[in-house]
């Protein structure tokens, strides 16, 4: 083969590398949408199997989380309203976790039925202003509600 | 009309200005920069929410915001080129590739870095992230094609090409918040019904875009004098300037 053909070779094969890559990531983030995701209910009602990796959605409960006094390991519990699901970890938790919040979190159910979490992920929303000004939307009344949402998917049973 | 088209569209004309120019839009660029930060980083407040760390945005956003606009010239140029056959349209775009993939890495790391801290994770493979991951490699491989290919003159078609189709991810990037339930928050600025930020935090904000925007243009004369230079080497304009002492 001349070193020119050769050239034009590794360019279409490249760029069919490169063609193929983008599609491959795209189908991933459709399958990974953050959509996907179990219920409390759902574990509770024993739709997955201890061992299997999936992702948990719900509300953090009002304080139900334990910190541990010498590492970082802490527990909490998750609800959609209808069922509680335990949930342990041993990370660091995104600035964003709050009670009261909606978080997913990534894990596997373990024998006693807690949710061990490899990452709890945490939305924040669009809004951005001083906290002197969202005192006073708070007292106004006016503060946009984010709580027991993940984007556009509710985490609770109304 | 035309004859403004023919002026703008010669090399040796063009290069004069840039170089009249360029100096003065980098200076702008500098203070613009100096200015942001310190109205972003000192004088902003802190979120209510995310407290302190919301302040990447003021690098994060600009980046993001310039990888797109950046490549939007690109693929604009590149038609104007392929259409009309300007070559220096094909200059502008060779000049943008570089500097557009470093602002979508730019946008990629400090989105990175703010997302473990609040979100929980460094990465996740979703619309926003993922499709802006693809801008980056729609540069990478516009780089790669116009190095692949010997001929000039080919090398610029097929690269020119390629940006075209590849614009369609500039919508599929700003709409994919909104198309598809992404980790990325919707958008705060771009909006119908208004900013959501604090004018207080926007404005710095805004210095930081005119301050990347700036440096772009800058980046972007300079670079285009040595693409003309590169191209019409043999002219009469270029070895006049050579042995003037005016490069």
């Amino acid at each position: 083969m001349t070193p020119k053909r050769k050239q034009r070779l590794i360019l279409v094969s490249l760029m069919l590398f490169g063609c193929a890559a983008a599609v491959g990531l795209i189908i991933t983030a459709f399958k990974q949408n953050l959509e996907h995701f179990h219920s409390p209910a759902d574990v509770v009602a024993g739709a997955v199997s201890p061992g299997t990796r999936f992702r948990l959605g719900g509300m953090v409960v009002d304080g139900s989380v334990v910190r541990a006094t010498d590492s970082v390991n802490v527990q909490f519990d998750l609800t959609d309203n209808r069922d509680v699901v335990t949930v342990q970890f041993d990370d660091i938790l995104p600035d964003l976790f709050r009670e009261g919040q909606g978080i997913v979190a990534k894990g596997q159910l373990n024998n006693d039925g807690d949710f061990v979490a490899s990452e709890v992920l945490a939305k924040h929303d669009e809004n951005y202003m001083p906290p002197e000004v969202a005192a006073a939307l708070e007292k106004a009344g006016q503060m946009p509600s984010t709580a027991a949402t993940f984007g556009s998917k509710t985490l609770v049973d109304p | 009309m035309f004859k403004w088209i023919h002026k703008f569209g010669s090399p040796p004309f063009v290069y004069g200005v840039s170089k009249a120019i360029s100096p003065w839009i980098g200076v702008a660029s500098l203070i613009l920069f100096a200015w942001g930060l310190y109205m972003g980083l000192v004088k902003a407040p802190p979120d209510y929410e995310q407290g302190e760390v919301y302040r990447i945005i003021y690098v994060h956003v600009p980046a993001a915001w310039m990888s797109m606009f950046v490549y939007v010239v690109m693929a604009i140029s590149s038609a104007i080129f392929i259409i009309w056959r300007l070559k220096l349209a094909d200059v502008v775009a060779e000049s943008s590739a570089l500097i557009g993939a470093s602002f979508t890495f730019l946008a990629l790391v400090t989105g990175s870095i703010w997302g473990r801290p609040t979100w929980g994770t460094w990465w996740e493979w979703d619309a926003r992230l993922t499709s802006e991951l693809v801008l980056l490699f729609l540069y990478l491989g516009y780089m790669a094609l116009r190095a692949a290919i010997e001929h000039p003159q080919s090398a610029a078609r097929a690269a020119a090409i390629l940006a075209i189709v590849g614009v369609i991810n500039i919508p599929i990037i700003h709409f994919s918040v909104e198309w598809w339930n992404s980790l990325h928050q919707p958008a705060t600025i771009t909006r119908a019904d208004g900013p959501k930020m604090h004018i207080s935090m926007l404005i710095p904000l805004f210095i930081m875009l005119g301050a990347f925007q700036l440096y772009y243009f800058h980046h972007l004369l300079v670079k285009m004098r040595a693409g003309m230079l590169m191209r019409d080497r043999r002219a009469r304009w270029v070895s006049e300037r050579v042995e003037g002492g005016r490069l």
